[in-house]
């Protein structure tokens, strides 16, 4: 029974980023991710770990990356406003390529909005927020369990990769108090990043140009070295050279791509012999799995894909299922952001239709069910 | 068999709290369960719900659809939720007016004035809630229930909780033999 827990999704990404390491948070307290500010706070000094509370998210993201560049696993958690004035320095974290986790707890935007309710609508704006072609991670729990599971995925991949990860949940999925069984700590796989083991001759930015990621050594062991947010050569030092930039690009996007195969999560249902594939994410996946059950039960060919890596889509996997469907609806809680991409990967090849709401409820089953069976849109 | 609750009342009444120890103890009987919430930005006051889904299976959708339990302790809760019901049933505390137009059967027991006057502490009213919800229903047992009501509770009110539960347990027995 020790391990059977009722927890709310921001409690599962907290103890998800604990069991993978984290020993430093930095956070501004915002609704509805406030919680994991919360337990970080309590938990962190029992262990060593350092949390602090920053004068706003600017401070908070900047302290996150500083810790990161000294060995420590750090993040920050946020929604809305707060995750809008993150984006210059998750850009700097990307190209400085310090691992860094933000969970980032979606409410209903733009602006201050409505704070206590769920939306979808940062899709686009955690893959494209910050400027500049960047490599960035996105993942998408689609229940408690998950916000425990991809915490510790995140900060695997941005140790491993050395690059900014999300984790995208929202207020449904981060205040959701569901059964959840821990796994034994022992059993779980940890990365770390790799670090240089001498000093001579460490090039802090040299990687094999084809995405290759370089050692990282921590500042406070002795290496010397230099970090800027200006395009750099190995040696971490400033270069202005087009050709240094653009490879420098090419690598850092090379990175997630390459990774890709590796990082993929998914969750299917009934999509082997489906007519009509529901694409969900999220808590919205919970709304279209219930419905793709209930037009089973009817007779329809239904199926669900629900991604949990975003960005990377995955999708080798739905260019697959996009051949033998007849409809594709994607359900999501914006205006239409992941259907975009979804529509580049199936390239007509079947109907893509857009199912949306954005009045900060999440969908009923029922809604999603309409779609499916062809009702009103 | 999936059994959906709406705990309903004015924020600051504690039904979060009740809902999640509902949740709670339903793991502790084996069951599944998810517990969901919605509330305004206010701390205190605006209309405040839980939702508590139980099953023995797995849950897909975590919100009641049609919920079988409607808890209502204030005249707005009452009025927006039980013009919602179908097929389920409404305890409204006994302060509330009936209202005609909301034709789901319902019961009314004297929650409220329970907590404030058997009890003594009007704070307890959302764990007294929480007994006659349970004992109406049936779905989770009274011992494990218990269990979770020392898990959740403020360090030092257990006994008072434990009371006000028990309370609510009796409200729903002397409900049901009236029915």
């Amino acid at each position: 029974m020790t391990n059977v827990k009722l927890m709310q999704g921001n409690e599962a990404c907290t103890l998800g980023a604990l069991t993978a390491g984290m020993d430093f948070y930095a956070g501004y307290p915002i609704t509805p991710s406030t919680e994991v500010a919360e337990m970080c706070a309590v938990e962190l000094p029992k262990t060593g770990g350092r949390f602090i509370q920053m004068e706003d998210e600017i401070g908070s993201i900047a302290a996150i990356i500083g810790a990161a560049l000294t060995g420590r696993k750090a993040m920050t958690a946020t929604s809305g406003p707060g995750f809008s004035l993150m984006q210059e320095n998750i850009g700097y974290a990307a190209l400085t390529e310090v691992p860094i986790v933000i969970i980032n707890v979606q409410r209903v935007g733009p602006s201050t909005g409505m704070p206590t309710s769920p939306a979808q609508s940062d899709v686009m704006q955690a893959r494209w927020g910050t400027h500049g072609d960047h490599p960035v991670v996105v993942l998408a729990p689609g229940n408690v369990k998950e916000c425990f599971d991809l915490t510790i995925k995140a900060f695997n991949i941005s140790e491993e990769y050395r690059v900014p990860v999300i984790v995208l949940t929202d207020e449904v999925i981060g205040h959701m108090r569901e059964k959840v069984v821990l796994p034994d700590p022992a059993s779980v796989k940890i990365v770390n990043r790799s670090k240089p083991e001498t000093r001579t001759g460490y090039k802090p930015y040299e990687a094999d140009p084809d995405g290759g990621v370089p050692l990282m050594a921590s500042f406070g062991e002795g290496y010397r070295y230099h970090v800027t947010g200006l395009f750099h050569d190995e040696t971490g030092f400033p270069s202005n050279k087009g050709e240094n930039a653009a490879a420098s690009i090419k690598r850092l996007m090379r990175k997630v791509e390459k990774a890709e195969p590796d990082i993929r999560d998914y969750f299917t249902e009934n999509t082997d012999d489906c007519d009509v594939l529901v694409v969900a994410f999220g808590s919205s996946a919970m709304s279209s799995l219930s419905a793709v059950r209930q037009a089973r039960a009817k007779g329809v060919k239904a199926g669900l894909f629900r991604p949990k890596t975003i960005w990377p889509f995955p999708e080798t996997v739905l260019d697959e299922l996009s051949k033998r469907v007849k409809r594709i609806i994607v359900a999501e809680m914006n205006m239409g952001q992941l259907v975009l991409e979804i529509q580049r990967i199936v390239a007509c090849r079947a109907p893509v239709e857009s199912l949306t709401k954005v009045n900060g409820e999440l969908f009923r089953p029922e809604e999603v069910l309409e779609a499916i069976m062809g009702g009103k849109r | 068999m999936r059994t959906e609750f709406r705990l309903s009342g004015s924020g600051g009444q504690g039904l979060l709290l009740a809902g999640i120890v509902l949740a709670e103890g339903a793991i502790l009987d084996n069951k599944n369960a998810v517990q969901t919430q919605s509330y305004g930005p206010e701390a205190r006051g605006g209309a405040s719900k839980a939702e508590v889904v139980i099953s023995e299976d797995d849950i897909d959708y975590p919100k009641a659809t049609d919920p079988d339990y409607l808890l209502a302790l204030t005249t707005e809760a009452y009025t927006s939720y039980g013009k919602l019901m179908g097929k389920g049933l409404i305890i409204v505390d006994a302060s509330v007016e009936p209202d005609p137009q909301i034709k789901a059967r319902t019961v009314r027991i004297p929650i409220l004035d329970t907590a404030a006057t058997v009890i003594g502490k009007k704070v307890v009213a959302n764990i007294v809630a929480l007994g006659v919800l349970a004992g109406i229903s049936g779905v989770v047992s009274q011992s494990k229930l218990e269990t979770a009501v020392k898990n959740r509770v403020p360090q030092g009110t257990e006994d008072l909780n434990l009371s006000a539960l028990r309370k609510g347990f009796e409200l729903a027995a002397a409900a049901k033999a009236t029915a």
